[in-house]
């Protein structure tokens, strides 16, 4: 079976048409750039996003640090993994990358830090 | 008063390329004033990916964007960098006022980059009818209130407007809990990005409504509900489409407007329809010695842009700097 | 409890207008306001004209109480440091056989004593109004005619009353009167608490009908008629020089092009009967009828020059005014039915009603010491930069930008905050912070955490006009 897909990896968003079987792609086209192939084979077989929002402080100039994951995470864990992100506070300063947590959600990802508090 | 050689107004991507540019290229007197605490300007509240692509070859976030500027800013002396500093006065002789806490200064700058982003178009300036309750927020306004304060403006949200900040924001307030009962769009198709399109929309199976528009907005206090009712190809309402929607909150993703009210006050020549700077050439102005660089100038879809055309800027105003010599 | 001498239900403009004016005598005086802040009823929907007393029947109170609060107003507005401009009226005509409606309106107006009135030809127009139609033949010019901000002279007036002893108290929504046919004394019942008073004035404009129904008056109905307005782009402040009026109909003044204290222009209002007390919506039909009749004056006008809209209601009673003591409920004075020209009349209402507590044997002894003057406040967006400066060297927070659109700093909001402003409304009508270009997108969030401090009220009960219209719904901090 065919499948279209939008590719999300940068702005020109290529129309990519999946050949799927048995849960597995098999063929992509449509791709200006190899991405596209990873992209596609992620999307069908186990789709994920980098999740991005921010944490509170206490103590800190800044009210809110943003924070992201390093690597995408499943799309099926994004809202648990927000509601984690409400239970957390940083209570000092932080500098660009730092981990916020660690292994978060045992995915083997960790929650980093986008900005630096001074 | 002060004499400057280069003075930026605008410590966002924008204004930060072009101070970094114009230094690159010999200027050695910079003064940039940016009106809240930090630099980055509005990439500061951009908490999602999608920057730097083009530029950096990265997937960043908009925090973390600006953070490559900054740090290289922050680390050359010639550029002077005053916070929390407003423009309040330009005259055509390039003395610009500005004010901070405790300080009103007057500097007479050689030659002069505008970097100051845009505004959202509101709900006022198009005629919704209905009343106005609390809860009518425009996209950008809710942006900081989530990313920057940890307050959440609503919980049942309707966007007008499919503009990248309207996905965006679509998708922000579900990540926070919030229910989001459709994204209305004039349009036949949305105006923003195809990634946002699918990131943000159909991700979270977003109800999505081109040719449509909200008819009447409801509640004396707070948003209840809005009456939305389908156009033709003319923008005509459809008689007998209208549907009501149940909801507190309205975001307005409906466009960008250029802030150059300053430059205006100088005497430049601005473009009536779109309030961008009529120019005959890129970054230039009708009045010499003043530049206008990123979304000021013109509102684009990428940041990688606003660098790109602000680092042009930069190198412009050295070398206008260095034929007055 | 405390018996006050006079209880005023309703703080808007008439409200407070007549508690500034009793707060000159050794009385002791309350001040009533259902809402979360003063003037948040009828008031803050007003077009801000003093008019000169044209467009009354030559007998009616609301003639007479025009022309004298056309000239308190002047005086008023100076002791309380509030800015009245005089730009002078224009009733226009574009048919011949209007012309005789113009000459009626000239004396009807002449009868009434309102000065230097002149009806003036086309060449006048053309040099005068440039932008007018070249339609117009001739107008009725009424050079007395004024405007003023009506939300600034309400918390003026309110601000000085307070400092002549009149206590103001808003959140307090009166349910239920009491009278007791033995002694003189009205028991009040809000929805905060209990009052006790000597005499009582029922200022409460929409709600007038049902407070004096609260007392067994039951002879009149307020009933709402609606008007619109749209907001013109300040850069088209000078599209013209004086408030333009066409010739008024049975029930209205019509849509007028007018300008405004804060120097936008305005088109409307629309008037249209409503059912509902609580309705402020504009509609697609208003703007329509309001473009269409600003436009057969000022041709230029375009919907892309409309950059705010609103709708106010007014309170419709009968034809004229109802000031007047009940005889049936001795103490009890209704100033009910004050639509338009009730911001002008207001001052003049205030003095009636001195001399209609007089003559219901209330003493109105003169205070020795009387505090007519309130300084003015600061505003940075109309002071020139020098000053500026000098502010900002006597306290840094006048440096502090916190309105970009209009120039409105930390200090000034601090100092509205300290005035009585809780709501973002109540900084919008005090200090224009949120009312230019960019409507509040920059602002509103400092504002919020301003009003929290300075209140210590938490960031979920931020509101934009009271309870109900609370900001923001969660705050990370608490969950």
């Amino acid at each position: 079976m065919t499948r279209k897909l939008t590719c999300i990896e940068c702005p020109k968003g290529c129309v990519l048409s999946v050949e799927v079987e048995k849960d597995k792609v098999v063929k992509v086209s449509g791709n200006l750039c190899p991405k596209g192939l990873v992209y596609a084979a992620s999307e069908i077989e186990n789709p994920a996003r980098i999740l991005t929002s921010a944490v509170l402080t206490k103590g800190l100039d800044l009210k809110m640090i943003p924070v992201r994951t390093d690597r995408p995470i499943p799309k099926s864990r994004l809202m648990e993994a927000m509601r984690e992100i409400k239970n957390l506070k940083i209570e000092k300063e932080v500098h660009l990358g730092d981990v916020i947590a660690e292994n978060f959600l045992g995915l083997g990802v960790n929650l980093i830090s986008t900005r630096e508090t001074k | 008063m002060v004499k400057r050689d280069l003075v930026i107004i605008g410590g966002g991507p924008a204004g930060m390329a072009a101070a970094l540019s114009a230094h690159k290229n010999g200027v050695r007197d910079i003064l940039l004033i940016e009106r809240d605490q930090y630099l980055g300007g509005i990439l500061n509240q951009c908490v999602h990916t999608g920057f730097g692509l083009e530029y950096f070859k990265e997937v960043l976030t908009g925090p973390e964007y600006a953070a490559r500027f900054i740090r290289e800013i922050e680390g050359i002396a010639p550029i002077e960098i005053s916070l929390r500093s407003f423009a309040v006065a330009l005259t055509k002789e390039k003395v610009l006022t500005y004010l901070k806490p405790g300080l009103l200064q007057r500097v007479k700058a050689r030659a002069l980059i505008m970097a100051t982003g845009c505004r959202e178009k509101t709900r006022e300036m198009v005629h919704i009818a209905g009343s106005r309750p609390a809860g009518i927020f425009t996209a950008g306004l809710a942006q900081k209130l989530i990313n920057i304060e940890g307050l959440l403006p609503g919980k049942q949200v309707v966007i007008v407007g499919s503009g990248d900040i309207g996905l965006i924001m679509a998708r922000r307030f579900l990540l926070e809990g919030a229910q989001v009962k459709g994204v209305i769009e004039i349009q036949d198709r949305s105006r923003g990005l195809l990634r946002n399109l699918v990131q943000c929309i159909e991700d979270f199976e977003i109800p999505f409504y081109c040719r449509h528009k909200i008819a009447r907005i409801y509640g004396n206090k707070r948003v209840e509900k809005v009456s939305i009712v389908k156009v033709d190809d003319n923008l005509k309402e459809v008689a007998g489409s209208e549907f009501q929607l149940a909801c507190d909150t309205i975001l307005i993703s409906v466009g960008l407007i250029p802030e150059n009210e300053l430059i205006e006050m100088a005497g430049v020549a601005i473009d009536k329809k779109t309030n961008c700077p009529v120019s005959g050439e890129l970054n230039k102005t009708s009045l010499p010695g003043v530049f206008v660089c990123g979304n000021s100038f013109k509102v684009y879809d990428l940041v990688d842009s606003v660098t790109r055309d602000s680092e042009i800027a930069g190198k412009l105003a050295a070398e206008y700097l260095r034929g007055r010599k | 409890m405390k018996l006050y001498d006079v209880i005023i239900i309703g703080a808007g403009v008439v409200g407070t207008a007549i508690s500034r004016e009793l707060s000159r005598y050794k009385l002791s005086i309350g001040l009533l306001e259902k809402e979360e802040e003063l003037a948040f009823g009828v008031s803050k929907s007003n077009s801000g004209i003093i008019h000169p007393g044209t467009h009354n029947p030559r007998h009616s109170l609301k003639g007479r109480l025009c022309v004298a609060g056309n000239k308190l107003t002047r005086k008023i507005s100076r002791e309380l440091g509030v800015d009245f401009k005089e730009v002078g009226e224009l009733v226009i005509a574009f048919r011949e056989e209007d012309l005789q409606h113009l000459v009626r309106l000239k004396e009807e107006a002449q009868a009434l004593g309102v000065p230097g009135l002149e009806i003036v030809n086309r060449a006048w127009l053309k040099s005068h109004e440039p932008n007018l139609s070249q339609e117009a033949i001739a107008a009725l010019y009424a050079p007395t005619a004024g405007i003023i901000s009506p939300y600034r002279l309400v918390y003026d007036l309110a601000e000085n009353a307070v400092r002549n002893g009149v206590e103001a108290c808003t959140r307090n929504e009166v349910t239920h009167i009491e009278t007791r046919a033995s002694e003189r004394c009205f028991e009040i019942t809000t929805s905060a608490g209990k009052f006790r008073a000597r005499y009582l004035i029922n200022a409460a404009g929409l709600y007038a009908d049902e407070i004096a129904r609260m007392v067994g008056v039951d002879d009149f109905r307020i009933k709402p008629r609606k008007g619109e307005e749209f907001i013109l782009d300040k850069k088209k402040e000078h599209l013209t020089n004086h408030l333009l009026f066409p010739l008024p109909s049975k029930t209205s003044k019509g849509v007028l092009v007018i300008k405004t204290a804060d120097g936008n222009p305005m088109i409307g209002p629309t008037a249209v009967d409503c059912d509902d007390k609580e309705d402020l919506s504009t509609s697609d039909a208003g703007l329509k009828q309001v473009l269409a009749g600003a436009q057969q004056m000022i041709p230029s006008i375009s919907e892309s020059d409309i950059i705010a809209y609103f709708a106010g209601l007014r309170p419709v009673s009968a034809d004229d005014f109802i000031i007047r003591h009940e005889e049936k409920v001795p103490g009890f004075i209704n100033v009910a039915g004050i639509q338009s020209p009730g911001l002008t009349a207001a001052p003049a209402i205030a003095v009636l009603l001195c001399d209609i507590l007089r003559s219901q044997g209330l003493v109105l002894k003169k205070k020795l010491r009387f505090h007519k003057h309130r300084k003015k406040e600061i505003h940075l967006f109309a002071v020139s930069l020098s000053e500026t400066a000098k502010l900002i060297k006597k306290d840094h927070a006048y440096g502090d930008i916190v309105c970009r659109c209009e120039m409105v700093s930390a200090k000034e909001i601090e100092e509205a905050i300290k005035r009585g402003a809780k709501t973002l409304d109540g900084i919008k009508f005090r200090t224009r912070a949120q009312a230019g270009r960019c409507h509040g997108s920059f602002c509103t969030t400092r504002i919020i955490k301003m009003l929290t401090r300075a209140a210590g009220k938490p960031l979920l009960k931020i509101s934009k006009k009271g309870p109900g219209s609370e900001i923001v719904k969660q705050d990370r901090v608490n969950g």
